[in-house]
């Protein structure tokens, strides 16, 4: 029913290490020929900045909204959303996914509602869930929580399985117990397919956070979003959406450098 | 001078059965096994000695019989048995020396003293310098060498090993061979090896069990009665030739 073991293990491009001055450049140079066509786009087209605003525009828009604190506000609101998800749905995908991986029977019971569940987009969920635990944190962390929750399972049931039944075949004849085998063999074994997910996670738990916002909340990037469309400030929606898009990259990138040093270390790499 | 078995199989018979099929693997085994005895177990692939090896191990359970190890039925793994598996079975991502600890951290040993112990055996297989290489720096034969410390490392009187050299090259094994059998004459151990080749066979062991296939059984018992220690000289003697001969007359 589930898949059973897919190749995890990331390679993220090194954007320049120990390369030529002109290749590191490369990435700031593409980035300022995107800022000019975009200008050059709105000059040409002779768009109002309430439609396309320029990246100038942009660009002071941003320094505006740090100036006052309000990004900073609305960002710090996000990123507690975003972390407190990630640690519910993780731990809780963590764990039922060992316990359906190590109880097939259970696993064809449930599976099937678990998959269902899928099919209904979170957008649609959140109004929901806010009806019953409030406008506050708590929804928006529980829509983080399931927006990564399912792949995060799929990929902790992939990882345990994928574990070595030679291996598991030593522990018994070493006679280990429940404990041991998890905290020696499982746990290391199943360590990469576990990063790739949080690596899943950290990005899901983003667009959680900012579907939750959207459908009820007076603060975060989500809301500026909202707030700005509201006002016509479509410089402001800009820089909301590219401090999500940072938050998200960064990360993610985090995660992939946390997975590298790890593995490293195992010599899996 | 009669001694007392060590290990006792009697009437181990082991049938797989699910739900579609029923495969009887193992009709009949009965045999005695003596305190440092070094026994090959020989036979045809999907004789079923593999199986005999593991029911031996305590990791299977017989159908029908039991093995009794000094006396006492075996309910499962046993930490007075080694076992080493086909596959070098290394967690790839512990080096040789904390693969050999393993069974000492299992058992709550204290790391230092593992630490100093697991580095005894592995200068015992001769990889003392490689005790912080992972696996996939190790050559195969390397591999199963860090396999065989890890199992001496807790010291079990009885050493039960599934074809481990079964996957190496023909000169990386007579080596093999050749290790095992200084290791089994230092460490005074019962050994029980599982292995395709009638030459291996004779050339180690004080006894060979032959096994013949569909459904598997005990066919033959020969007792080796060539002198210690051995030597490669011995290959090439008439009684090797013969007990080759004998051997391969009652595999068929």
């Amino acid at each position: 029913m589930l898949p059973r073991r897919q190749n995890t293990r990331s390679r993220t491009y090194h954007a320049g290490r120990g390369k030529p001055l002109a290749r590191r450049l490369l990435p700031l140079a593409s980035f300022l020929v995107l800022c000019a066509l975009w200008e050059l786009i709105v000059y040409i087209g002779d768009y109002p900045a309430f439609f396309l605003p320029t990246p100038r525009d942009v660009w002071s828009r941003a320094l505006v909204a740090l100036g006052d604190g309000s990004l900073l506000m609305h960002t710090w609101v996000t990123l507690k959303e975003v972390f407190a998800g990630l640690a519910v749905g993780l731990s809780a995908a963590v764990i039922l996914g060992y316990a359906l991986a190590k109880a097939p029977a259970v696993e064809r019971l449930v599976s099937p509602y678990l998959a269902a569940s899928q099919a209904i987009p979170i957008v649609a969920l959140a109004p929901l869930l806010v009806i019953w635990f409030g406008p506050g944190t708590l929804s928006k962390i529980l829509v983080c929580a399931l927006t990564l929750f399912f792949p995060v399972l799929i990929n902790t049931i992939v990882g345990i399985r994928g574990v070595d039944a030679e291996l598991v075949e030593l522990l018994r004849s070493l006679r280990a117990t429940q404990w041991q085998r998890f905290l020696y063999l499982e746990l290391p074994a199943s360590l990469p397919v576990l990063l790739g997910g949080l690596k899943i996670g950290v990005t899901l738990s983003v667009i959680g956070a900012v579907v939750s916002e959207f459908v009820s909340a007076d603060r975060g990037l989500g809301f500026l979003v909202n707030l700005a469309r509201g006002l016509f400030d479509t410089s402001l929606m800009f820089v909301a959406l590219f401090t999500l898009m940072a938050i998200a990259l960064v990360l993610y990138l985090s995660v992939s450098a946390l997975e590298r040093r790890v593995l490293r270390k195992q010599g899996r790499e | 001078m009669s001694r007392e078995p060590i290990l006792r199989a009697e009437g181990l018979q082991v049938v797989f059965q699910s739900e579609e099929s029923r495969l009887e693997a193992l009709q009949e085994a009965s045999f005695s096994i003596l305190p440092n005895e070094f026994v090959c177990i020989i036979g045809p692939s999907g004789c079923g000695k593999s199986t005999l090896l593991r029911v031996l191990g305590g990791l299977v359970a017989p159908t029908r019989g039991r093995v009794h190890l000094d006396g006492r039925p075996l309910t499962g793994p046993e930490a007075r048995i080694g076992f080493v598996f086909q596959q070098h079975n290394l967690m790839p991502w512990r080096t040789a020396l904390e693969n050999v600890c393993l069974p000492l951290e299992l058992q709550g040993v204290a790391r230092t003293v593992a630490k100093d112990r697991a580095r005894e055996m592995l200068a015992l297989v001769g990889l003392a310098k490689f005790a912080n290489a992972l696996p996939r720096e190790l050559s195969g034969g390397m591999r199963q060498r860090v396999a065989l410390a890890r199992e001496l490392v807790y010291d079990p009187d009885v050493l039960l090993l599934d074809e481990p050299f079964g996957a190496l090259d023909a000169l990386t094994r007579e080596q093999m061979d050749w290790e095992l059998l200084r290791i089994w004459s230092a460490r005074q151990k019962t050994v029980v090896m599982v292995t395709h080749d009638i030459q291996e066979a004779i050339y180690l062991s004080d006894r060979v069990l032959t096994m013949s296939p569909g459904p598997g059984r005990i066919a033959g018992d020969v007792a080796i009665d060539l002198a210690r220690p051995r030597k490669v000289d011995d290959l090439y003697s008439p009684r090797f030739a013969e007990l080759t001969r004998l051997l391969r007359g009652s595999l068929h």
